[in-house]
C-alpha cells in the first residue's frame, strides 16, 4: 500500500523580551540556578502575575506577518497539572481566544511553492528545569526559565513530508528572525519544535491517529524523528495493528522516538480562564502601528527579488531566509547596478561557504558589502577573471590590505590582459607553434580550438580575458 | 486606652500623651493575658511590633505622622508579612517565614502602623466558624462557647475582645462580614478591586478581596484609607483616584432609600435576629430614610454558585502548595508523586481538601459546562440581579448572618450547615459589590447581631455614613463583653 | 448526578492528594450532598446569558518590559524544605 504521511508541527518560540512574561525577573540565559527567579516566578503564596507588554507586541508581529486575526480581547487561561519544574501547580497559557488565530506561511520546496495554514499562536509561559545529576538520588529544580514569554505557533496537519516539515520549520525559524521577536536560538531551546505525525492510505481523507513527538530542538532531529515515526507507524499499521494516540520523545542517540509515561495523556488539565488575569484588549490604534513598522516581510521579499532582479526562485529564497542575508545581498547591490546574478552568485557560494567554515553570522562577515561590490565590479569589467577574484576574496577575508580589492589585484598583478593587440600577438605566436592544431581544428576537430584558448592562456600565465582570447583565437581561424 | 477609638488614640499618639512603643506594649500585654483563652493570634512578635513603634514615634516626633501612625492594628495571618510566620491557618505554611509584604502590609508600613500580631483564621480562609484553623478554634469573646465566626475569627475576636485597636480580614463569600456579625463589631468588604491582593494568599481569586474590621464606622473609614488603593502588582487592581472614606460621616440620611431585597426576609432568618433587624430598620426610619422593596431573584442560587466558583479557583490556587520550595513537605515517600500526595494530603486539613476535591471535579473534562460555566453565568444572572435593584435605592440591607454565633462543634461536621452561613453575605461578594456589618444588637443567649449593609459599586463612603449615622444614636458598637475591661 | 468512590479517588489523584479507601468513602457522602446543593442552580434558564469570569468589567493591563528584580536566592530559599548548590531538590524526576 501506498501511504501518505500528515504532519503538523507546534513551535515554541521564545520571545526577545527583557523580563518575564509576568514578572520582572530577567530572561537571560546562562544565569546562576534560580537567580533569575522571583516571588512570581516561584509561585510564593499571594504573588500575582502582570502581563508584559513586550511579549503582547511580538505576538501581534508575529499574527501581522502571517496575515492572521488579531482577537481582542483574548484569554489567558490556567492548565492545570502537578511538575516540580512548574512551580504554581498550573501553567499560564491561552485555550479559548488565543491571542493570533488563523494566517498562513508559504514555503518554497525546491522550485515549488505551498501554503502551509496556521491554526492559532497563543502566548503561554516557560516551565524551569529539572536537572538529573544526582544529587543524592534526587533532582535539582532551576526555575529560571520558569515564566519566560513564550509563542506557541500551531500548524494544521498540512505537512506531507518531513523535508515539507522541516523547510516549514526553517521558515518560520527565518520569520520570527526576520521580524525580531525570537532569536532563534535553537541550542539554547528559544525555537522548540513538537511534531504531530500520522499516516494514512494514500487517497484517504480522513487522518489516522497521530502521535506528539515532543521538543525537537535541531531541523535535523525533526526530520529524522518524523522519518522514524511515520515508519514506525506504517510498520504497525501493516502488521494489523493500530495507533496509540500518545505523546512520543525523539532520542537522538539512538534516533527513534519512544513513548512518555501514558500518565501525561491520560491529565486533564482543567483549562478555566485566570482570574488573577483580565481579558486582554488589543487596541486597533495598537496594530495599525505595529504593521507600519514592520519590514519588508521575507515573502514579499522574495517575490520582488525574482520579478525585479530576474532570479531563479532557488537563489531568492536563499538570500531571503535570513533578514541579514537580504540585506548583505541588497547593500551590494545598490553599488553594483544590474548585477544580481553575480552578486547572488557570490553571497551564496564563497561568502556563504566561507562563513559556514568559519562558523560565523553574515553580521560578522570580515568583508563589508561596498568591498565585496568594489571586487565584483573588477570582475564585470574585465579588469580581472573569475579566478583571480577568488584570490583576491581569499585575501580580503584574511584582512590584507584593508580588504581593498584594487590595491590586493594591484599587488598580486591580477590585473587580466585586456588590451586586443597584445591579445593578437599572443594568439599569433600561438597559432604559428601549434600548426597541426590548426590544421586539426580546420578539419572540424572542435577539440582542438580548445587546447589552442589553454596554450594562450597559459602563454598569458593565465591572465589573459578569456573571452577576448576566444574572441581573437575565432576570428584568426576563419580567415 | 484600650477601648479608645482609632481617632482618640491618634489624637493622644499626636499630642504626645502617650507613645507608640507604650500602646504597643499594653496590646501586647493584653495579647499575653488574654489570648490563651480568644486564640484570636497565631504568631505574637514583641521584638518586630516594638521595632515598628519604636519607628512610629520617630515618625512621630518628626511631625510626619498619618493618622494612624503608631497605632496597632492585627493582620490576618493570610497576608504575608516580611519576617513574619505566615500561615494561613495552615499546617501546610506552619513553617513558613515571608520573605516578602503583602500590598496591604507595606501600606500599613509605609504610614508606620504597627503589625501587633497575625490573627488567626479558618485554614486558607475556608470556613464560616473559625474552627477549621490548623492553630485550633478561635472564641467568640461574647461567648467563649461560641464561633466567632469566619474565616476572618481570629481579626473579629481580637477586636471585639479589645486585642488590637482595630484589624484587618479578608472576605471571599462573607469571610469579614460574618465575623464581624458575630462578634459584635463592624467590617467592611470594599467593592472588589479596591484592595491590592498582592500577598494575599488566594483563596478565589475573583472574589477575594481584603477589607478592615473595628469597633466603628468611623474607624473603619481610617482604616479603608490605609487599606485601599491602587497595586501595579494586582492586575485585577483598579485604578482610581484614592478616596477620603470619612468624607460623608456626617451627612444626614433624610431621603435615603434603603432597599429591602425581599428574599433575605422571607424566610432562613432566625427570629432572634429578624427582630434586632426590624429594630435597627425602625432607627434608620426615624433616622430619615425610607424602606424600598427590592427583589435579587436569584440570590437564592448565590451558595451553590459560590461552592462551584471558589472551589474551582481554589483547587487551582492552592496547587502551589508541593513542598517542594517552601511549606509542608512529607517526612518519607516512595518518589515524587507520592511526596505530593503526601505532603499535600498531611499539609490540608479536612476542609481545604474537601473544597480542592469539589473545585478539580467541577473543573474536569466533562462536568467543566455544567458546573463552571453554568455557575459564571448565574453568577452573572446574580449581579444583574443588584444592577436592576439599585435603580430603586441607594443602598440595601438585610441580616448578615442566618443565626448569632453558633456553638463550637455545633455544624463542624455538616459542611452544608455551615455553607448556609453565607447565604446573604455570598450574593454581594459575586456581584464584586461593597458588603459590611455593623452590630445591631443581641440575639439568643445574648449573642450579637449584624446588619447587613450593601451598597453599590464604589459607594463605600456612603455605606460607612450610613453606619455612623446609625451609631450616633445608638451604642450597639460600644457594648463590651463580660470580663473585657 | 451520581459521584461514585472511583470519581473521588479519579479528582483525588487529579489534586494530588493522598486518599485512603474509607477516605475517599467519607468524602463520597459529603460530596454527594454538597452536588445536591449545587445542583439547584440547574433550574435557571441562563441559554443567553455570558459567563462572568471577573468582578468588574476591566481589561487587562500591561506592564513595560522593564528588568525590575534581582537575585534574592538566598532570601527566598531560606524558607525551602530542601536544596543545594542553589536549586531545590525533589525526588528524582523521571522523564
Ligand atoms: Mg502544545
Ligand atoms: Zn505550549
Amino acid at each position: 500500500m501506498q501511504w501518505e504521511i500528515v504532519i503538523g508541527i507546534e513551535t515554541h518560540a521564545q520571545l526577545t523580551t527583557q523580563s518575564k512574561i509576568f514578572s520582572g525577573s530577567s530572561i537571560a540565559y546562562g544565569a546562576k540556578p534560580n537567580t533569575q527567579a522571583n516571588t512570581v516566578d516561584l509561585a510564593l503564596p499571594g504573588v500575582l502575575p502582570v502581563l508584559n507588554k513586550g511579549a503582547v507586541e511580538r505576538a501581534i508581529k508575529l499574527g501581522l506577518s502571517v496575515g492572521a486575526k488579531i482577537n481582542s480581547p483574548s484569554i489567558f487561561a490556567r492548565k492545570n497539572y502537578f511538575y516540580p519544574d512548574l512551580p504554581k501547580g498550573y501553567q499560564i497559557s491561552q485555550y479559548e481566544l488565543p491571542i493570533v488565530e488563523g494566517g498562513c506561511i508559504k514555503i518554497q520546496t525546491g522550485e515549488t511553492e505551498k501554503t502551509i495554514h496556521l491554526t492559532r499562536a497563543h502566548l503561554e509561559e516557560d516551565a524551569g528545569k529539572s536537572l538529573h545529576e544526582d544529587f543524592q538520588g534526587m533532582s535539582g529544580i532551576d526555575l529560571n526559565r520558569a515564566g519566560t514569554p513564550l509563542l506557541e505557533i500551531v500548524t494544521e496537519p498540512d505537512m506531507r513530508s518531513s523535508t515539507e516539515a522541516v523547510v516549514y520549520a526553517k521558515t518560520l525559524h527565518s520569520l520570527v528572525r526576520w521580524i525580531g521577536i525570537c532569536d532563534g536560538n535553537m541550542q539554547e531551546g528559544s525555537f522548540r519544535c513538537d511534531a504531530n505525525v500520522s499516516v494514512r492510505p494514500k487517497g484517504s481523507e480522513t487522518l489516522g491517529t497521530r502521535c506528539e513527538i515532543k521538543n525537537l530542538n535541531s531541523f535535523r532531529f525533526l526530520e529524522k524523528a518524523i522519518d522514524f515515526e511515520a515508519r514506525r507507524q506504517i510498520e504497525i499499521l501493516e502488521d494489523g495493528g493500530s495507533i496509540r494516540q500518545e505523546t512520543r520523545l525523539y532520542d537522538a542517540n539512538k534516533d527513534e522516538t519512544r513513548s512518555m509515561r501514558s500518565k501525561e495523556d491520560a491529565n486533564d488539565y482543567r483549562y478555566f480562564p485566570d482570574p488573577d488575569l483580565l481579558p486582554l484588549e488589543i487596541a486597533e490604534s495598537w496594530v495599525n502601528q505595529l504593521n507600519d513598522a514592520l519590514p519588508e516581510l521575507p515573502e514579499a521579499r522574495r517575490s520582488r527579488y525574482m520579478t525585479d532582479f530576474g532570479l531563479s526562485a532557488y537563489d531568492a529564497t536563499v538570500l531571503t531566509s535570513a533578514r541579514e542575508i537580504a540585506e548583505y545581498f541588497e547593500n551590494t547591490l545598490e553599488r553594483l547596478p544590474g548585477q544580481a546574478k553575480l552578486c547572488a552568485n557570490w553571497i551564496m557560494g564563497e561568502i556563504s561557504g566561507r562563513l559556514n567554515k568559519d562558523d560565523t553570522e553574515i553580521t560578522a562577515c570580515p568583508i563589508s558589502p561596498t568591498q565585496l561590490a568594489a571586487l565584483l565590479s573588477r570582475i564585470s569589467d574585465g579588469t580581472i577573471s573569475g579566478k583571480a577574484a577568488k584570490i583576491v576574496f581569499e585575501s580580503m577575508w584574511n584582512g590584507e590590505l584593508d580588504q581593498n580589492a584594487d590595491a590586493i589585484i594591484e599587488a598580486k598583478g591580477l590585473k587580466q590582459i585586456s588590451d586586443d593587440g597584445a591579445i593578437e600577438k599572443m594568439v599569433d605566436e600561438v597559432l604559428a607553434a601549434n600548426a597541426q592544431q590548426v590544421a586539426d581544428y580546420r578539419n572540424g576537430k572542435e577539440k582542438a580550438f580548445n587546447s589552442l584558448v589553454g596554450q594562450v592562456m597559459k602563454a598569458t600565465k593565465g591572465k589573459a580575458n578569456p573571452m577576448q582570447v576566444n574572441e581573437i583565437l575565432k576570428k584568426k581561424l576563419q580567415t | 486606652m484600650f477601648n479608645a477609638s482609632l481617632k482618640q488614640l491618634s489624637t493622644q499618639l499626636a499630642e504626645r500623651k502617650i507613645s507608640s512603643v507604650e500602646l504597643t506594649k499594653e496590646f501586647l500585654q493584653r495579647i499575653k493575658t488574654l489570648n490563651a483563652e480568644y486564640n484570636a493570634f497565631i504568631t505574637v512578635n514583641e521584638a518586630l511590633s516594638l521595632a515598628q513603634a519604636q519607628n512610629a514615634d520617630q515618625i512621630i516626633a518628626a511631625g510626619q505622622a498619618n493618622k494612624l501612625t503608631g497605632i496597632p492594628i492585627a493582620q490576618k495571618d493570610i497576608f504575608c508579612a516580611k519576617d513574619w510566620l505566615t500561615t494561613c491557618g495552615s499546617k501546610m505554611l506552619s513553617n513558613f517565614v515571608s520573605p516578602y509584604d503583602a500590598g496591604v502590609i507595606e501600606r500599613f508600613n509605609q504610614i508606620g502602623a504597627v503589625n501587633i500580631g497575625k490573627t488567626n483564621m479558618d485554614e486558607f480562609a475556608m470556613g464560616s466558624s473559625n474552627e477549621t484553623s490548623f492553630y485550633g478554634p478561635v472564641r467568640n469573646p461574647w461567648d467563649v462557647a461560641a464561633v466567632p465566626g469566619g474565616s476572618s475569627g481570629g481579626s473579629a475576636s481580637a477586636v471585639a475582645a479589645r486585642l488590637a485597636p482595630a484589624a484587618t480580614g479578608t472576605d471571599t463569600g462573607g469571610s469579614i462580614r460574618q465575623p464581624a456579625a458575630l462578634c459584635g463589631i463592624s467590617g467592611i468588604k470594599p467593592t472588589y478591586g479596591l484592595v491590592s491582593r498582592y500577598g494575599m494568599i488566594a483563596f478565589a481569586s475573583s472574589l477575594d478581596q481584603g477589607g478592615p474590621m473595628a469597633k466603628s464606622a468611623e474607624d473603619l473609614a481610617l482604616m479603608l484609607g490605609v487599606m485601599t488603593g491602587f497595586d501595579a502588582r494586582d492586575s485585577t487592581s483598579l485604578q482610581r483616584d484614592s478616596e477620603d472614606y470619612t468624607r460623608d460621616l456626617e451627612k444626614p440620611l433624610s431621603g435615603l432609600r434603603i432597599g429591602l431585597p425581599k428574599e433575605y426576609f422571607a424566610k432562613g432568618m432566625s427570629k432572634d435576629v429578624e427582630c434586632a433587624v426590624e429594630q435597627a430598620l425602625d432607627e434608620y426610619r426615624k433616622l430619615g430614610a425610607e424602606m424600598v422593596e427590592v427583589s435579587l431573584p436569584n440570590s437564592q442560587l448565590s451558595i451553590p454558585v459560590y461552592y462551584v466558583l471558589a472551589p474551582a479557583e481554589a483547587s487551582s490556587n492552592l496547587s502551589r502548595f508541593d513542598g517542594v520550595r517552601y511549606g509542608h513537605r512529607a517526612k518519607s515517600y516512595d518518589d515524587l508523586n507520592d511526596m505530593y500526595r503526601k505532603s499535600r494530603a498531611e499539609g490540608f486539613g479536612a476542609e481545604v481538601k474537601r473544597r480542592i476535591l469539589i473545585g478539580t471535579y467541577v473543573l474536569s473534562h466533562g462536568y467543566y459546562d455544567a458546573y463552571y460555566i453554568k455557575a459564571q453565568k448565574v453568577r452573572r444572572l446574580i449581579t444583574q440581579d443588584f444592577v436592576d435593584a439599585f435603580k430603586q435605592c441607594d443602598i440595601m440591607m438585610g441580616p448578615t448572618s442566618p443565626t448569632v454565633a453558633f456553638n463550637i462543634g455545633e455544624k463542624s461536621s455538616d459542611p452544608i450547615q455551615m455553607y448556609l452561613s453565607d447565604i446573604y453575605t455570598s450574593a454581594a461578594s459575586l456581584a464584586g459589590l461593597p458588603g459590611m456589618s455593623v452590630p445591631i444588637g443581641f440575639g439568643d443567649k445574648n449573642r450579637p447581631v449584624g446588619l447587613h449593609i450593601i451598597g453599590n459599586y464604589f459607594k463605600e463612603a456612603q455605606m460607612l455614613n450610613v453606619a455612623h449615622q446609625y451609631q450616633l444614636v445608638t451604642d450597639w458598637h460600644q457594648r463590651l463583653p463580660t470580663g473585657i475591661d | 448526578m451520581t459521584l461514585s468512590v472511583n470519581d473521588v479517588k479519579r479528582i483525588a489523584d487529579l489534586a494530588c492528594i493522598e486518599t485512603s479507601e474509607s477516605e475517599a468513602q467519607a468524602t463520597l457522602g459529603q460530596l454527594a450532598d454538597i452536588f445536591k446543593l449545587i445542583e439547584t442552580m440547574q433550574v435557571v434558564d441562563t441559554s443567553s446569558v455570558e459567563p462572568m469570569s471577573h468582578a468588574q468589567d476591566v481589561v487587562q493591563r500591561l506592564r513595560e518590559d522593564k528588568i525590575t528584580e534581582s537575585d534574592q536566592r538566598d532570601l527566598y530559599q531560606s524558607v525551602a524544605p530542601q536544596t543545594e548548590a542553589g536549586l531545590y531538590l525533589v525526588p528524582k524526576v523521571i522523564e
